[in-house]
């Protein structure tokens, strides 16, 4: 429901007065009491607010690091260690922050998912979804430089993959490598600008990003399970005549359930934080324990876990500037769903079979593809084809046929829209949970 | 003023060259701090040439050197290994070191060298940077049952044959890269300096 502008008038003089120069308690009203949400919210909407929190525990707890970290190819390392065991409960503000960066691509993942269940990327709320997907990418960045500032081995060389891939551009690939990294190899000078857009540059730009997300998000209204717009239905409920039916307050309605979805969620950080801070290599690899060194690679190269999708699309093109182009565009797409769907119901309890099949192989497509990234299919492929068998074309084969499921989803979702082969059922007129 | 009337023509015109010149300002101002973004002196600086001892390398011995922060693979080649060069021509992207980006013309032969059995290439994957492992032997490798030694990228399993040149259907574009070198003595090369006479 877009946000009606209330004029709250405090009986206390002090904030009257501050009400009367600056509007503040009347902006947070609108945005909070006075927002007008659906009522009929599930499960999957716990993972905007939640998003939320981390990026919260992220900045406190990147406050606090940075008090303590010593940016430089020679600090760096030491510094962490530092961290970790001479710090008063710096190892649980690292593993915080650490954990922290993992739980927030699971929630952004699982929000991100929810948006294509539902359709919340259609009109009117495409900018909502193309802001979001800025969010993603700018999530991406900082979580990259994050990991590259301990200065371990996997940092050092995670930082060395991933500026190359800028070396594919045609023409100026090699100077723009060599202007990123500030040397010939990734150094001193890379660790320490990594260092300035992490704790500042990309942090500003992520909060900008979040507030321009939220203030197109509560102009269009939200969206709901039913995918039914709750402004277009009946007026008139207890909390006015002029109020959606079917909507209820932003707060305190849905700030409570957030805060019970807060406790669950807060309950397995501490798990994941207390017991299993690495997770057994996938929130923090085992060779980022070792010292960067220039002149040794891991055994084998990985990045973490959320990266993995995108890194298997890297590796299954046999070529590096295609490869690049096929990466990029793994993530180009999904900025162009809003145009690709041509369909109009928006829940996928309405939608079609094919919309139900399509998305689930695409999020099956997505997780496959992370398992190759992540290196499992070469783990597990001598196990099952025998130890003689061919790991490499074994893996091609598989990682390529889930990268053509990926795009193909894609393709598919524009064909079956566009040309009317999508078979609907009725669209209620009101969210299906009203009295 | 007593000028009541608006020209729009005027303001428009105002308005556009006040942007152009604005917009120059800011694209100049901009070239200092992303010029701060180049390798900086002491940077270029610590790029110099290095010497390499290879005397005590074993025959089919892989030693690295460091070079500009870079591995550089010295590799004793024995005889076994230099015989398999011509074997694979078929399964490699590059054989006849067509690319003349890869290697100094004086490297542009069968064995990528300047004396035959040493083989000099910087280690570091044409693909995106990583640090190809040696694999030597000639025997079944888990990534390829016909291996006839070379290197073995762990990342994106990019291969290579002993003398660096890069294997078809894999990642990696190019060969291995050859730097420029020479022998000072039997046993000692440079790196980072042509041969005297060579272009």
């Amino acid at each position: 429901m877009a946000t009606t502008p209330v004029r709250i008038q405090p009986k206390n003089r002090l904030l009257a007065w501050i009400e009367e120069r600056l509007p503040i308690l009347s902006f947070l009203s609108s945005h909070t009491s006075e927002y007008y949400a659906p009522k009929n919210f599930n499960f999957w909407y716990y993972f905007g607010s939640l998003a939320l929190l981390v990026l919260v525990n992220q900045i406190v707890t990147g406050i606090f690091l940075t008090m303590f970290y010593k940016p430089g190819a020679d600090t760096a390392f030491a510094s962490v260690e530092y961290i970790m065991r001479d710090v008063d409960w710096g190892w649980l503000i690292r593993y915080m922050h650490e954990v922290g960066a993992s739980m927030f691509f699971i929630v952004v993942y699982l929000h991100m998912f929810r948006g294509l269940m539902y359709g919340s990327y259609k009109k009117p709320r495409e900018l909502v979804w193309i802001l979001g997907m800025l969010i993603f990418l700018a999530l991406m960045a900082e979580a990259f430089m994050g990991y590259v500032l301990p200065w371990g081995n996997m940092s050092f060389w995670g930082a060395k993959v991933i500026i190359s891939l800028f070396g594919a551009v045609p023409w100026i690939g090699d100077t723009l490598v060599q202007w990123i990294m500030g040397d010939f190899n990734p150094a001193d000078a890379t660790l320490n600008r990594f260092f300035s857009l992490h704790v500042i540059a990309l942090p500003l730009v992520l909060l900008l990003l979040v507030v321009l997300h939220l203030a197109a998000l509560h102009e269009v209204g939200s969206n709901n399970p039913d995918g039914v717009e709750i402004k277009k239905g009946p007026k008139g409920s207890r909390f006015g005549a002029d109020k959606p039916a079917d909507g209820i307050p932003f707060h305190p309605y849905y700030t409570v359930k957030d805060l019970f979805g807060v406790a669950f969620f807060l309950i397995i950080c501490a798990f994941i934080i207390f017991f299993e801070p690495t997770v057994g290599g996938w929130f923090l690899e085992h060779d980022n324990f070792i010292p960067a060194n220039s002149l040794v690679t891991p055994a084998e190269i990985k990045p973490v876990w959320y990266f993995t999708p995108f890194y298997a699309m890297l590796r299954m093109i046999p070529a590096k500037l295609p490869g690049v182009i096929i990466m990029f565009l793994g993530i180009a797409v999904l900025f162009l769903v809003p145009w690709l769907d041509r369909g109009r119901v928006k829940s996928v309890r309405y939608r079609g079979l094919g919309y139900k099949i399509g998305l689930g192989l695409f999020a099956l497509s997505f997780l496959m593809l992370g398992a190759v990234g992540a290196g499992l299919t070469s783990e597990y492929i001598p196990a099952w084809f025998g130890a003689h068998a061919d790991v490499t074309t074994i893996e091609n084969f598989f990682g390529r046929f889930w990268l053509i499921v990926y795009f193909a989803c894609f393709v598919a979702l524009w064909a079956y829209t566009y040309f009317g082969w999508e078979k609907t059922k009725p669209v209620p007129e009101r969210v299906t949970t009203h009295d | 003023m007593a000028n009541e009337v608006v020209d729009p023509g005027r303001r428009r015109f105002l308005t556009a060259t006040t942007s152009v010149v604005g917009a120059v300002g800011v694209a100049c101002a901009a070239v200092p701090f992303i010029k701060s973004w180049e390798p900086s002196a002491r940077a270029k600086a610590a790029g110099a040439p290095v010497m390499a001892d290879i005397g005590k390398i074993q025959p089919g011995q892989k030693v690295t050197f460091g070079w500009r922060g870079m591995p550089v693979f010295v590799v004793n080649r024995t005889a076994q290994q230099l015989a398999t060069l011509p074997e694979d021509d078929g399964r490699l992207k590059d054989p006849k070191s067509d690319n003349t980006d890869q290697q100094p013309t004086y490297a542009k032969n069968e064995n990528r060298s300047i004396k035959p059995e040493w083989l000099v290439v910087i280690g570091i994957c044409t693909h995106l940077g990583c640090s190809p492992e040696y694999f030597g032997e000639v025997k079944a490798e888990p990534f390829d049952p016909n291996w006839k030694g070379g290197f073995f990228c762990p990342c994106h399993k990019s291969r290579y044959d002993i003398a660096g040149r890069v294997f078809d259907g894999v990642p990696a574009p190019a060969n291995l890269q050859v730097p420029p070198y020479h022998f000072v003595s039997d046993t000692l090369i440079q790196i980072g300096v042509d041969p005297q006479g060579a272009a």
